[in-house]
């Protein structure tokens, strides 16, 4: 008998309000890895937000209830690098300068991780049983690639994907201009960058366009489909929990 | 050309829409960006030679009075002489101090930020003084009454066609129906022109990369040689520099100089590297060597959670790889430092009042940070900047007021599932064949996107309904 390890999946506030879809497919492909997942009802968001805005208070009373809500569990899973990335690499910066918080935010970055690097590296999966037809692009998130590390274990789980064509932007490196709030303080500037990466994107003749995080997807599928481009847009996990026969982000239901 | 940081919005819009602005954006990305990718890979073990060079930078940060008290005996020590200048205007007073003492009246300069920071050249102009850029970008935008649209790529923003017009203009004195179609003939005209300027200048103006405090000298990197032909033809040399370049010796110099080129174009070693101490050449004794060592604002982010941005080397790596930068180029931010080390270094020097679009006009993707040769954590900087605007209350209101009415919602769990599940209802409703085309109060996203319609139904919902 396998070890089971107790999980308690951060579902991430966009996931829960637009694309809950994605967090079934977390449970499913955690419980492939033998996790017991928890999902505690107390969780909103990381305090991203704020935290990037400067408001330091708020993020710090919202850090402090997905601390308390989260510390108890082996793990902490994400399936977005940048709310992974928000708990994991700045948490201890939100608690600096607070003695009574600082070591309860480090206990918790030490053991909080991106979905995919987590089942790749944590738990040792390098195939899943999923099926997807046709070809499909992967959009490295800025968080996932730099604050996350993940680059290739979304790469290797997507290549075991019967029947899907793993395809390369050229740049994998550049951000596709969303960046949360400021998609909504510069939008003409943001546009600009998702142009970009859209043509890339594009470029690759990919029939959809997948990625690590709901924010950078919502961004990108949203402009597609204002300049009505038309390309499938979902989140990795969907693809990954053979589960992608939903109508993709922006599409209308078949 | 935008002169004004709080109109960047406005600004940064007229860049989009500029037409030549885009291409010489997008040649200049890969450019740079494949360069120096170039340059680092063929290094090897760039890594821990930036940690050397964070290392270093922060001993200077750290050290800077000591280091700087060093650095004026060693000068004085080969018969030069700092001056020190604790505003712009001091920095302005000491240049034109040394130039009426020694009656110059025509002035090459070598490319420098500093001076541009401390506007130096209409002030000479104002006070009778012919100053010449020589830098080739650099003296194209002097020519155009611009400031430079980057650190070291004064002009990138021009095609050749403009200069030719430029140049056509301006140098009247030539042939009006002479050719300039091609590349190597503006180079040609260009040094032609300046060639006469340097044999002509009674003094000349560099920067400085390195100031290294043991040996007194200053040091510059250049690509075209101007930078010795300005300081070296005219009877006087002045140095006019930020007191933050200062570093121990020539071998903390030495390690610098591995990073500057190579994170800057990707050279393993600029054309030029000028190691300037103390007056030289025939009749040293009669010649004047200064150094104007320039704080303005500087030392007041030492103890700050900005002190790390006194690191910097201004080798561009940051603005090169910034998505920003690539969509708008640098004359939108209206400063004279653009970019992440923009948005790091003016709110400080500048104030947040000023510049706080600077701040915020950032993803915070992290590829500045994880390119800039001596580690600087550029978007960690940003972020403080945008909490002293919160703090301060200089925030937009309309952003401060949704996201305190967001976290008054995520800190209540209970309220903020009944608000999304009420949200996911309303979106799914506004939507028309899977999106939402346009919602009131959201015009920041809706002016170029539309917004995925949800499914209906959270996340937390639907969990709780099958359990």
């Amino acid at each position: 008998m396998s070890t089971r390890i107790r999980v308690g999946l951060f579902v991430t506030c966009l996931v829960d309000l637009v694309r809950p879809q994605v967090g079934f497919a977390a449970v499913k492909l955690l419980e492939q890895a033998s996790c017991d997942v928890t999902i505690p009802r107390v969780q909103t968001c990381c305090g991203q937000p704020a935290w990037n805005a400067g408001v330091d208070e708020d993020a710090r009373d919202i850090a402090r209830n997905v601390i308390a809500a989260f510390e108890g569990f082996d793990y902490v899973v994400a399936p977005s690098g940048s709310c992974a990335g928000m708990i994991k690499r700045h948490y201890t910066e939100v608690f600096e300068n607070d003695p009574a918080w600082l070591p309860r935010a480090r206990a918790l970055a030490a053991k909080t991780h991106e979905l995919l690097s987590f089942l790749v590296k944590v738990r040792g999966i390098d195939a899943v049983r999923a099926t997807y037809a046709g070809s499909v692009c992967y959009h490295d998130s800025c968080s996932s690639r730099r604050e996350m590390g993940v680059v290739d274990e979304p790469r290797q789980l997507l290549a075991s994907v019967d029947g899907l064509t793993l395809k390369e932007i050229a740049d994998r490196e550049t951000c596709c201009g969303f960046g949360g709030l400021f998609s909504v303080k510069y939008p003409e500037i943001s546009e600009r960058i998702a142009d970009t990466k859209i043509t890339d994107v594009l470029a690759t003749g990919a029939e959809t366009l997948t990625g690590g995080d709901l924010g950078c997807l919502l961004h990108l599928a949203g402009r597609m489909r204002r300049d009505g481009k038309n390309i499938a847009v979902r989140h990795v996990a969907e693809i990954l929990a053979d589960m992608g026969d939903d109508p993709a982000l922006g599409q209308p239901a078949k | 050309m935008n002169q004004d940081p709080r109109q960047f919005p406005k600004a940064a819009r007229e860049a989009l829409n500029d037409p030549l602005l885009r291409p010489a954006l997008t040649r200049m990305k890969m450019n740079f960006a494949a360069r120096r990718a170039h340059g680092v890979h063929a290094y090897g073990d760039f890594e821990t030679l930036r940690v050397a060079g964070r290392d270093i930078r922060d001993y200077s940060v750290t050290h800077l009075d000591e280091l700087l008290e060093t650095l004026e005996a060693s000068v004085n020590a080969r018969g030069g002489k700092v001056h020190w200048a604790a505003t712009a205007e001091d920095a302005r007073q000491a240049v034109l101090a040394i130039l009426r003492e020694t009656d110059a009246k025509t002035v090459t300069k070598g490319k420098s930020m500093v001076t541009e920071e401390i506007q130096l050249n209409p002030f000479l102009e104002a006070n009778g003084i012919v100053p010449v850029e020589t830098d080739l970008g650099e003296y194209i935008v002097q020519l155009r009454h611009e400031p430079p649209s980057h650190i070291i790529a004064p002009a990138f923003h021009l095609t050749k066609e403009q200069v030719a017009d430029t140049f056509r203009l301006e140098h009247t004195k030539l042939d009006p129906n002479r050719s300039l179609v091609e590349r190597n003939t503006l180079v040609q005209e260009a040094r032609a022109v300046l060639r006469a300027k340097f044999e002509a200048a009674d003094a000349g103006i560099t920067g400085a990369n390195f100031l290294a405090a043991a040996e007194g000298a200053a040091i510059i990197v250049t690509n075209e040689g101007n930078g010795d032909l300005t300081r070296l033809l005219p009877r006087t040399h002045i140095v006019v520099t930020g007191i933050e370049k200062v570093v121990r010796d020539m071998n903390d110099v030495s390690i610098l100089l591995r990073l500057l080129p190579r994170s800057a174009t990707g050279q393993a070693i600029s054309t030029y590297v000028s190691i300037m101490a103390g007056p030289v050449g025939e009749r040293a004794e009669q010649r004047g060597f200064h150094i104007v060592l320039v704080d303005n604002g500087r030392s007041k982010l030492i103890g700050t959670e900005a002190q790390d941005v006194l690191r910097c080397i201004r080798c561009s790596a940051c603005i090169n790889h910034c998505p920003i930068y690539g969509a708008i180029g640098g004359h939108a931010y209206g400063a004279v430092y653009m970019g992440p080390l923009g948005a790091a270094l003016n709110p400080g020097v500048m104030g947040v009042a000023e510049t706080g679009h600077h701040a915020n006009a950032s993803t915070f993707c992290g590829r500045c940070a994880e390119v800039c040769p001596v580690m600087i954590p550029l978007p960690k900087i940003m972020r403080h900047w945008r909490a002293v605007e919160h703090a301060q209350g200089l925030a937009p209101k309309s952003l401060t007021f949704g996201l305190a009415l967001w976290a008054f919602a995520a800190k209540r769990p209970r309220l903020y599932r009944l608000g999304a599940s009420l949200l996911a209802r309303a979106l799914k409703l506004f939507g028309r064949d899977g999106a939402v085309h346009a919602l009131p109060l959201m015009q920041g996203w809706f002016a170029v996107r539309d917004f995925p319609a949800p499914q209906g139904k959270t996340f937390q919902e639907q969990w709780q309904a099958r359990r």
